[in-house]
């Protein structure tokens, strides 16, 4: 290990020499780092590249760039982009709404707001289902009332309320854990400098509660693009997503193919993160403090 | 600002609510429900709890899940908690940044794409030696393990970075070993970050399903994998009551935690007030 090799007498603190559990705590891991976490997105790569006798081949990409999985990962994007929106727009009054209250009723709310996360979302996404089923629960309600019943499993709408219901909260505790750190003298002075209820929201509240917003779309984003059973039970395989390529291909033993889906969603998040960080960074700097 | 609770936010709030747990509670209900159907509730029994006891796959993949999410726990809170600390001791900014943003790495990756990952390399290698299964309970291990770890490091590095830097100076000085001042000093002093640290590592482990997914063996079944071969089926009331107790096991570990929590506040709160008392007073009583 070359940790911490260098430098010591230039750059230590107070002069004293680092001990030798100091130097090598982290070795064990960083060398599960390099083997388990670097080393299989390397395997990735190759995978993509190769065909079943380990060839090069560029045919596993090519294959991804073709009108079928374009469409996939089209509707992927549109569909998880939709269900972060709504989380937003959902999670973000929620989240302001209970940092305005009583510390005690803070934790308990916020409490509340865990318990489903909490249990496994294959639970919370199968509930939907007994909920939504032609013989279900919503459609019993809706008859007693004359309306009839309707139809709302397997369809594209299902698909973004399993989303949206499944990872609701992860929107909420980030800005939460914002609005509970936000400067509350800002909020007084801009009142008291003339701004109405609306103004102090939009230009005080909003731009200091963006990293949580950035870091909650993001924690909504990225399990929901990339999720295959939601889809599979909600959308009831008509609504296959990138999540369920990946995991028919994995099922069928076509590992090449798989890598190579997976890479292209891998390289897709992180053009997506580093746009949103510019954005947020952009953001951090818009006008709140000069 | 207005601190008062508003009409439209309890509203609000009271919907959101609703929307979060009435799923839930429809599952709940018709746990105890008579018939199969889910519209209609026929009378109260346990039935479904007794069949879902009854059948030892149940049991077995319940103690699947316990072993597999106390041995990751164990591991990247060990391991994770040593890495904190020789982090926090890192000079070399560049290593430091890139090592934080290696770790980061799975909890950042979609879950499909760390299983997919790693299910390749084990495949890869498994085939390379020759095994006649690359797949095992020793991978899947290795897999909660390697997702644990970012959040046991998270939860622990801020411990390492607030703590008063003279205070394991002082040990070495009365003559600790470097070792021994980790564990009398530095140790007690972090142990709230190890323990969230533990307890989260242990909860992601036990709830996972996407990562075990492509990493499980034949022979090694979850609780979320059964769940997950449960509801391919035709649907069963069984399922509505193991979730109900997994409800109920979860809703009792986080009151219970709330209270130590709580309790923890309140001590520390205690020593606070004591730090502040009058030396003077304190030696008459």
């Amino acid at each position: 290990m070359t940790v911490n090799r260098t430098g010591q007498e230039k750059r230590a603190p107070r002069g004293v020499a680092r001990s030798f559990l100091q130097r090598f705590a982290a070795a064990p891991h960083v060398v599960w780092s390099v083997l388990f976490i670097i080393v299989p997105l390397l395997f990735v790569v190759y995978y993509s590249f190769t065909d079943r006798e380990f060839a090069f081949t560029l045919d596993n990409i090519k294959g991804v760039f073709t009108a079928r999985y374009m469409t996939i990962l089209l509707r992927s994007l549109k569909l998880a982009l939709i269900a972060t929106v709504v989380c937003l727009l959902v999670g973000y009054p929620a989240a302001y709404f209970i940092s305005r209250l009583s510390p005690r009723r803070q934790k308990m709310l916020i409490m509340l707001i865990m318990l489903p996360m909490w249990m496994n979302f294959l639970i919370r996404t199968y509930a939907w289902m007994v909920l939504l089923q032609d013989e279900g629960i919503i459609n019993g309600v809706l008859e007693q009332f004359g309306i009839g019943k309707l139809r709302m499993m397997y369809t594209e709408g299902a698909v973004v309320l399993g989303m949206v219901y499944d990872y609701l909260p992860y929107m909420i505790l980030p800005i939460y854990s914002v609005m509970t750190k936000l400067d509350i003298r800002l909020v007084e002075a801009a009142s008291d400098l003339g701004c109405n209820s609306f103004g102090v929201f939009r230009k005080v509240i909003v731009p200091q509660s963006m990293p949580g917003v950035v870091s909650g779309l993001m924690m909504v984003f990225v399990p929901s693009v990339s999720t295959f059973y939601i889809s599979q039970k909600l959308g009831g395989g008509k609504f296959y997503l990138i999540g369920d390529a990946i995991e028919t291909q994995f099922n069928a033993n076509n590992l090449h193919m798989a890598a190579s889906l997976s890479l292209i969603l891998m390289i897709l998040l992180l053009v997506g993160m580093f746009v949103m960080n510019r954005f947020s960074a952009d953001d951090a700097g818009g006008g709140l403090i000069p | 600002m207005k601190k008062k609770r508003s009409l439209p936010s309890i509203l609000y709030l009271s919907l959101l609510f609703l929307f979060l747990f009435a799923p839930i509670a429809v599952l709940i209900v018709f746990s105890f429900n008579e018939g199969r159907s889910t519209v209609n509730l026929s009378g109260f029994s346990l039935r479904w709890y007794k069949n879902l006891f009854s059948d030892e796959a149940t049991l077995q993949s319940l103690c699947n899940s316990l072993i597999l999410a106390v041995s990751s726990a164990a591991i990247s809170t060990v391991m994770g908690t040593l890495a904190a600390y020789g982090i926090s001791r890192m000079r070399r900014k560049y290593f430091k940044g890139l090592l934080l943003g290696v770790t980061n790495v799975p909890m950042m990756n979609p879950d499909i794409i760390t299983g997919i990952s790693l299910m390749l390399m084990f495949v890869f290698t498994g085939t390379l030696l020759g095994l006649a299964e690359s797949l095992s309970f020793a991978t899947m291990l290795i897999a909660h393990v390697t997702f644990n770890l970012p959040y046991v490091i998270l939860s622990v590095l801020p411990k390492f970075n607030q703590m008063d830097p003279s205070m394991p100076e002082a040990a070495l000085d009365l003559g600790c070993t470097p070792v021994k001042s980790f564990f009398r000093v530095e140790l007690p002093e972090i142990m709230p970050g190890v323990m969230t640290g533990g307890l989260m590592a242990f909860t992601l482990s036990l709830d996972d399903f996407v990562i075990s997914y492509f990493t499980k063996g034949s022979g090694f079944q979850t609780l979320p994998l059964l769940i997950y071969g449960m509801t391919k089926k035709t649907v069963t009331p069984k399922i509505y009551a193991l979730a109900t107790l997994i409800f109920l096991s979860i809703l009792i570990l986080l009151i219970l935690t709330n209270v130590i929590q709580s309790r923890d506040e309140r001590k520390q709160m205690k020593i606070q007030k004591s730090l502040n008392r009058d030396p003077v007073a304190d030696k008459e009583d």
